[in-house]
């Protein structure tokens, strides 16, 4: 997290709008908000161009670095088709960037809607980046921001000039200020990890040198909670993300699937100390409030809806594992789940709408979604391997999964209908459990 | 239905066990004392014969016992001990998928466990509960700990003071057979016991 805040320090943000007609997001002009997958927005983004008293080949790697990361993170999201940068009639390291001065017609002549450009000016150690978002079709530009910055905060820069064409195209700032945190076990042990959005920065959040599961963010991104066998046995620890200060629910029996009240310091975790499985509401300090469920049988995975009124949840109580949906009001919990024989893993989508969850078909796992209300479940995965442990992006465009769909367990993601399937990251050990930070 | 079933054996057992151990428990020292007596008198192997008052004690026990020929009663008691305790930590209980229920093996194994922890009272045990990879880890985590505390239930009610028992569960987590087969799931559905 020191990580963050550095980088935050260190950008010292002169973000200047350039002159344009930018207003707020153009919705679906650009992105069916409905179906956003349906159809891509083929865009193009060739290289920076570097102005500087002689440019050297270390400054056309770096604009062309700039360039590639601003690419990958527009690809990510799902939204856009990037147009290979071979097919451009200009020649990419010296086209244009002012409104003016730009030949629309070369770029809609390869097929771009949308255009990116970037502007280097490197004053030795400073660098200032002014980077722009046009609509070939209306030649007009739609964003223009002007970034003064320090060479190792490049891709900083690229992050929230992706989040301002998202945040134009969609109305929401998209997912490239989240993080994912995990488990991997490539030291020999289940340990948590973090990454960034698209899988990069990867660090280790746990050095416990035991099985540790189940990381669960705080809805303000400040503590996560997990399970680890530091003592021996599967306790529950809370641990703050900046600091690191840590409290533990260590009761007898099982201590494990922690899930944060949206909004509160409360978490949801299944504590077996009562000789049941039941889930209990704990304060962020590990102090027991109440239980939550009361049912014979296992009660395990608790996700809160984003108004933290229902939590679903998985029960054995009727022999096999289903998803559930309690009303904490009322205490009336109600299965959501009638298809197949084993559905667990729920995650409840952030605009509430949807739960997205594993389901057993076949002797293998995969991810579905199904309505809030039990209708409509669809399967977003097939074919490859066990997929299991969802979990959806801050806005609900993308959802984190693992996949033993090559071997060994990754970490994969897709947008919320399924499409785009790849791996997040490649490091050692195999990799499970994702869960998407706010 | 399945849970019902093994009622009745159970209840037996539990009779049985009763009036063994109501008899027997004050005793243990004496029934230990008599062992180290007839071991000193008998040739060793009666006294892993003793030991093994469950019939799945280890073979190889009984081909060692003749090296320890002439070792002193105490010597013999420890390592008649060690034997049946090391049954005891050997012989996993296995379970069906998804289940928690005992077949009528996992409970003839919990049986001879219970005889040989009535034996030797001061030996606490945990039983460790385990689950195939199949399901999901959370769901597993839950699962290990059912069968755990399931097996934990029967040897109590064999007579076994649950004060000595504790369970823990690391579901999926720690396979003894890495295989992604029928063949290394049921090796992973188990219980699992170790002595301290």
């Amino acid at each position: 997290m020191t990580y963050f805040r550095i980088i935050f320090l260190y950008l010292f943000a002169v973000i200047i709008s350039l002159t344009g007609p930018e207003k707020s997001f153009a919705g679906y002009d650009y992105i069916d908000i409905n179906s956003p997958f349906l159809r891509k927005i083929p865009i193009a983004v060739p290289l920076f161009k570097v102005k500087a008293e002689s440019v050297s080949g270390s400054d056309r790697q770096m604009s062309g670095r700039a360039a590639d990361m601003l690419s990958g993170m527009l690809d990510f999201t799902g939204y856009f088709k990037m147009l290979d940068r071979e097919s451009f009639l200009e020649d990419t390291f010296k086209a244009e960037t002012a409104v003016q001065n730009i030949d629309f017609h070369n770029w809609t002549a390869v097929g771009a809607e949308l255009l990116v450009t970037g502007e280097v000016q490197i004053r030795g150690n400073v660098f200032e980046i002014e980077l722009r978002l046009f609509d070939t079709i209306k030649s007009n530009q739609l964003i223009g921001k002007k970034y003064t910055t320090g060479v190792n905060d490049l891709r900083d820069v690229m992050r929230r000039f992706s989040g301002e064409i998202v945040y134009y195209l969609t109305g929401n700032r998209g997912v490239f200020d989240s993080r994912i945190a995990f488990v991997s076990n490539g030291t020999g042990n289940k340990e948590i990890y973090i990454c960034e959005f698209d899988g990069i920065n990867t660090r280790p959040f746990t050095r416990n040198k035991a099985i540790t599961l189940f990381p669960a963010w705080s809805s303000d991104g400040k503590w996560i909670a997990f399970t680890s066998y530091v003592k021996g046995k599967p306790d529950l620890y809370i641990s703050n993300v900046n600091d690191g200060s840590t409290s533990v629910v260590s009761n007898k029996g099982i201590n494990i699937t922690p899930a944060w009240v949206p909004g509160k310091f409360e978490l949801a975790a299944t504590l077996s100390y009562s000789g049941d499985q039941d889930i209990y509401l704990v304060t962020g300090s590990g102090k027991v409030i109440k239980k939550l469920t009361n049912e014979r049988g296992s009660d395990v995975s608790p996700s809160w809806s984003p108004d933290g009124k229902k939590m679903a949840f998985v029960s054995s109580r009727t022999g096999t594992p289903q998803i559930y949906v309690l009303d904490i009001d009322s205490g009336n919990a109600e299965r959501l789940t009638f298809n197949g024989r084993y559905n667990t893993q729920p995650s409840w989508s952030p605009k509430g709408d949807k739960i997205a969850y594993a389901g057993m078909n076949g002797g293998r796992h995969n991810i579905y979604v199904i309505g809030f209300d039990g209708k409509d479940p669809v399967q977003l995965t097939r074919n490859g391997g066990d997929n299991e442990s969802p979990s959806w992006s801050p806005d609900g465009s993308l959802i984190a999964f693992s996949s033993t769909r090559e071997g060994p367990s990754r970490i994969y993601v897709m947008t919320a209908y399924g499409t785009d399937q790849r791996r997040l990251l490649a490091i050692s050990g195999e990799q499970t459990s994702p869960k998407w930070s706010p | 239905m399945k849970k019902s079933m093994w009622i009745v054996p159970v209840l037996s057992c539990v009779f049985s066990v009763f009036l063994f151990t109501a008899s027997c428990s004050k005793q243990t020292v004496k029934a230990d004392l008599q062992d180290v007596k007839d071991a000193a008198k008998k040739e060793s192997a009666s006294a892993a014969s003793a030991a093994a008052a469950s019939s799945s004690a280890p073979a190889s026990v009984v081909q060692k016992a003749p090296e320890s020929v002439g070792s002193s009663a105490e010597d013999l008691a420890a390592k008649a001990k060690a034997a049946a305790l090391k049954s005891v930590v050997n012989e996993d209980v296995f379970f069906d998928y998804d289940s928690a229920v005992l077949s009528a093996a996992a409970q003839d194994v919990l049986k001879n466990k219970s005889v040989i922890l009535g034996k030797y009272s001061g030996v606490s045990v945990t039983i460790e509960g385990h689950c195939d990879e199949r399901g999901t880890n959370e769901y597993n985590l839950a699962l290990g700990e059912r069968r755990a505390e399931s097996a934990k239930s029967f040897l109590v009610s064999l007579g076994v003071n649950p004060s000595r028992l504790k369970t823990i569960s690391y579901g999926e987590e720690k396979p003894v057979n890495s295989g992604n087969d029928e063949a290394a799931w049921s090796k992973n559905r188990r219980a699992h016991f170790v002595t301290e």
